[in-house]
């Protein structure tokens, strides 16, 4: 038997162990969703836990909130990926040609994805957008224009305003990392042949950042599926449903009425519809990702 | 009083309560909002476990909504992680209920129970036993600007009407000038717009449940009241009242840009304190509106510790709640603070006192407010459950959140105020249904 | 007419002033987090804001007196460099393995790894917090540590797997070839070869771990309380609160801010996709 053979089968024993761990996290709370999806289950009423069927699905699709909800989370989602992707795009090839003081730039530029989610809410509620002592008012003011009210009259545009904010840094990061490896010589050369700076970036910087734009929207998608934080520190889903969710939905059901069961639901609707997005998305531009 | 009086205080207190022991220290785990009477109280922990040498105080300081979820998961999970919680007057009844919270009997003596407002210990007691000690208390009242009624020849009566509200607010609206006729909640909430909105509906006639828990939104008094608020707080309000909640409504009233205001009386101790209010000597107090009734027009609050079944430092426990409610502390923080800042609305005592009278403008009307707040009598229809501003069963926080964001919907002028009571009145059924109220 | 080098270098400078205009309006609400830190409350919330007035320390001296700062630091450091070594530990043999030999199943094993992601915490918080109430894990640091390595595995399997496909089978094949036995294989060959795709995976659960405020403050209570609770402990009190909010905010993003510049340089090279060819 050569080694290699011998270290193939080696070295599935040897992460088994890991995959094993990492199905049992991911089935245990799976299974245990899916069983308190089926049961009454609220933690004001214990003890009181008979199977009720589908009737927990059935409250959590017919709620008031379950269709903006979906709009809401599509166009979230939608709108920041573009805004991200687009401006991180720009942006990381504005600061890719050397320039004085480029390494402070990146700093600056990746630094709000640092912040933790809750603090960047707060600083963007308060400090900045609130209408009579935040900083975009002194602008607003500034320039003579009456200031603008964000979470009454553009509740959505606001926070997806924030997230991007949060998000468009990791776009950069990472597509700024990528583009360092493009060939520069095939660059010169299709300059000496006389291709424009829009032909350029059409034909070979684009292709180039298939792969990491491909990344970007993958991880974005899944953190931008399950926006709470954001949502719950700033227009808490209002008003009316206008900021609303699916992961505020489940959480607003969870944290105020205390109702697992309602909110396992939920979860599990969510897992289905992320399952869907993420079929489409491989579609869309998974082959890039996981093909070499 | 001065600084010297601490001293003889904390003394007296040491020599009342020590018992030296070789033990090591019972450590109590408190778990509290960031407000700044609990503020106050933490720091007080040196002169606590100096007196008390046999108790070491921990605490978990959480804003509000973060707070009551973590004490709820926790308490009904039996979880035991801590030995005093920070509670409302909501959910004391119903978590004592439950049988999850220690019953508070066999006070000392000096503690004197009777004391305390009858009305606050009744919301937080669940069947004739009492399961929390109330820290502070608040009613609502009406704030307003004497000096712009005097200019504008308006006399604010004791109690108004909401129609008379409506009249001066009209009259003072001049918001050119950066001043506004009237501030009111209007964040989306159910301790925000909707304890606001509750006791409004209160002196319109309206009640949220009639006597089989059937929802009443579809009724006349519900759209009046509704229609009336949007009105009012859409016409003559600050430009984003809709999400305003206390704390924004309080820095507009402070920063001079609020004719009228109707909060939480605690707000009284904020508007009179020079540090932080621009119109300090010109506020004036008066009772919460009412309209075809003053009944339930005044909200009626109280944050309480409470000390949970599944202690495992009971005894500690209601040796640290005793005394952070107890008139020693009062006088503790008169000496260390100033006297207008003692916890208000709990004692009668408090307000006997004339030297509080006398530092606390706002104190005369708290004492007529609190007094005029009944939980178990707050509508004019009757009504199936206690509680002013809430409806104190488990699933009101849910139900008022989500009627909450439909109110500040139709302020924000999202959506039409018969729309928003639709919806509101489709959601509670929803809620009471799915909580087997009835079928 | 300009030269081809006057032109270049005039373009330099006009992209370098929008770069850098760019940059600064992207920073600006972490510059104002942290000048709104030294006002005062009243400054603070003062129109229209203020770019210049007289700074004081108070805010960070009265967050001093109330709460021990190092000790919720501590409690993220020790948490966020814990879950994330033994997180890297498991994960790196998993990501070899799908990488390396792959089987019909594996694509769509990560996909849906990815979007069990979705599950609200709230579902299961109620069985886990009973199952750390019995084994004595709740308000520990060994209980988030354990927590955090799970809900960051997928993602750091999904990156390392992507960086691994990175890496030519040929030369793993070569190794083997050469006797390499499977721990030389990963450790002198895969690990060097991918060091940088891997730093950046530590740094983004790093992130993960030090921001994550569900778990944080829902299985802690005083003694493994990281910064996140202190944040929740100063954000919507009574009364203004900006100031204070500020200062507290800037003390708990502050190292890991600086970690993340310092490990900046690193990261760049590390996350370059198709760097390897």
């Amino acid at each position: 038997m050569g080694i290699a053979k011998q270290n193939a089968r080696m070295s599935r024993y040897m992460v088994s162990p890991s995959v094993l761990l990492l199905l049992l996290w991911m089935i245990v709370p799976l299974s245990m969703t899916i069983y308190f999806s089926l049961i009454r289950y609220n933690l004001l009423y214990p003890g009181e836990n008979e199977f009720i069927g589908l009737e927990n699905f059935e409250y959590f699709l017919t709620d008031e909130g379950f269709g903006p909800g979906m709009s809401n989370t599509l166009l979230l989602v939608g709108s920041v990926l573009l805004i991200t992707v687009v401006l991180g795009v720009l942006i990381s090839v504005l600061v890719n040609q050397a320039f004085w003081g480029q390494g402070i730039v990146r700093v600056l530029l990746i630094s709000p994805f640092f912040i933790m989610p809750t603090v960047n809410a707060l600083v963007w509620k308060n400090l900045l957008l609130d209408p009579v002592a935040g900083v975009f008012t002194a602008v607003w003011t500034f320039f003579g224009a009456q200031p603008i009210d964000w979470f009454t009259d553009y509740p959505l545009f606001s926070i997806i305003m924030i997230v991007s904010w949060q998000w468009l840094p990791f776009a950069i990061l990472l597509l700024m990392t990528a583009l360092q490896s493009l060939d520069q010589e095939q660059q010169e050369a299709a300059r000496l042949d006389g291709a424009g700076p829009i032909a350029l970036f059409r034909y070979l910087t684009l292709p180039h950042l298939a792969r990491p734009i491909a990344v970007v929207v993958m991880i974005e998608t899944i953190f931008l599926l399950s926006i709470f934080a954001e949502i719950f520190t700033t227009t808490g889903g209002g008003p009316g449903y206008e900021t609303t969710n699916l992961a505020y939905l489940i959480y607003s059901q969870a944290l105020l009425q205390f109702d697992v069961g309602l909110a396992s639901a939920g979860g599990l609707i969510a897992v289905i519809l992320a399952n869907v997005a993420a079929f489409f998305l491989v579609r869309l531009v998974g082959k890039s990702l996981t093909d070499k | 009083m001065s600084k010297k009086h601490i001293l003889p205080i904390v003394m007296a207190m040491g020599v009342a309560t020590t018992i030296p022991q070789a033990n090591a220290a019972t450590t109590v785990t408190i778990g509290t909002v960031n407000n700044g009477d609990m503020v106050r109280m933490q720091s007080f922990t040196a002169e606590f476990e100096k007196s008390h040498p046999d108790i070491k105080l921990e605490w978990v300081v959480l804003e509000e909504n973060v707070l009551r979820q973590r004490l709820t998961t926790d308490i009904a999970t039996k979880g035991g992680q801590f030995d005093v919680m920070t509670i409302g007057m909501y959910e004391a009844p119903i978590w004592g209920k439950q049988g999850w919270l220690t019953p508070m009997d066999n006070l000392p003596a000096d503690y004197d129970l009777e004391d305390i407002f009858p009305a606050v210990k009744g919301g937080l007691s669940a069947d004739g036993t009492l399961y929390a000690l109330p820290f502070y208390a608040e009613s609502s009242m009406t704030y307003y600007r004497k000096d712009l009624f005097e200019q504008a020849g308006l006399s604010m009566p004791e109690q108004p009407t909401w129609d008379e509200v409506k009249g001066f607010a009209q009259t003072l609206h001049k918001p050119d000038e950066g001043q506004y006729g009237i501030c009111l909640r209007g964040k989306a909430g159910w301790g925000e717009n909707m304890a606001l909105l509750t006791t409004m509906s209160n002196a319109f006639g309206a009640r949220w449940f009639d006597e089989n828990w059937k929802p009443e939104f579809n009724g006349a008094e519900w759209n009046n009241t509704v229609s009336f608020y949007v009105d009012l707080l859409g016409t003559y309000g600050p430009p984003g009242a809709s999400s305003n909640g206390f704390n924004e409504n309080l820095a507009l009233f402070n920063s001079g840009k609020c004719a009228m205001w109707m909060d939480a009386t605690v707000a009284g101790a904020f508007v009179t304190d020079k540090s932080q209010s621009n119109v300090a000597d010109n506020v004036g107090f008066a009772l919460a509106p009412k309209q075809v009734t003053t009944k339930g027009a005044g909200w009626l609050w109280s944050w309480a510790l409470a000390i949970p079944q599944s202690s495992d430092a009971k005894d500690a426990a209601k040796t640290f709640t005793t005394w952070a409610t107890s008139k020693e502390y009062s006088q503790l923080v008169a000496a260390t603070s100033g006297i207008e800042k003692v916890p208000p609305g709990t004692r009668a005592s408090t307000y006997a006192n004339p030297e509080y009278m006398a530092a606390a403008p706002f104190a005369a009307k708290t004492l007529e407010s609190m007094n005029k707040a009944d939980a178990n009598d707050s509508t004019l229809k009757p009504s199936p459950y206690v509680g002013v501003q809430f409806a104190a069963i488990p699933e009101f926080q849910s139900i008022a959140t989500q009627v909450g964001k439909l109110v500040s919907g139709a302020l924000a002028g999202s959506m039409t105020v018969d729309q928003a009571l639709k919806s509101a009145q489709n959601i509670t059924s929803r809620e009471m249904k799915r909580a087997r109220y009835y079928k | 007419m300009l030269s081809l080098k006057q032109r270049r270098r005039a373009q330099t400078v006009v992209l370098g002033t929008i770069a850098w205009l760019v940059a600064l309006i992207i920073f600006f609400p972490i510059f104002w987090m942290i000048l709104t830190s030294f006002k005062t409350e009243i400054d603070a919330f003062a129109t229209p804001p203020q770019l210049f007035f007289t700074p004081t320390l108070e805010n960070y001296t009265s967050i001093n007196e109330r709460s021990d700062y190092f000790h919720f630091a501590w409690n993220s450091v020790v948490v966020s460099f814990g879950s994330t070594i033994i997180g890297m530990l498991i994960a790196v043999p998993a990501a070899y393995s799908m990488a390396f030999f792959e089987t019909k199943r594996t694509k769509s094993t990560l996909l849906w790894m990815l979007s069990t992601k979705m599950l609200p915490p709230v579902g299961v918080l109620v069985p886990i917090y009973l199952l750390f109430k019995d084994t004595g894990m709740l308000d520990t640091k060994l209980g988030l540590v354990i927590i955090y390595t799970l809900i960051n595995l997928p993602i750091m399997v999904w990156m390392a797997y992507t960086y691994f496909k990175e890496i030519p089978k040929d030369i793993l094949e070569a190794a083997r070839m050469d006797g390499a036995t499977l721990f030389q294989e990963i450790w002198k060959v895969l690990l060097p070869m991918s060091k940088g795709g891997l730093a950046s995976t530590v740094l983004l659960s790093l992130i993960l771990c030090w921001n994550e405020a569900f778990w944080s403050l829902n299985l802690t209570a005083s003694q493994a309380a990281p910064l996140t609770a202190l944040i929740a402990s100063y954000s919507s009190p009574e009364g203004l609160f900006w100031a204070k909010l500020s200062a507290v905010s800037t003390l708990a993003c502050a190292p890991i801010l600086v970690f993340g510049w310092i490990s900046q340089k690193q990261l760049v090279r590390g996350l370059s996709f198709g760097a390897v060819k």
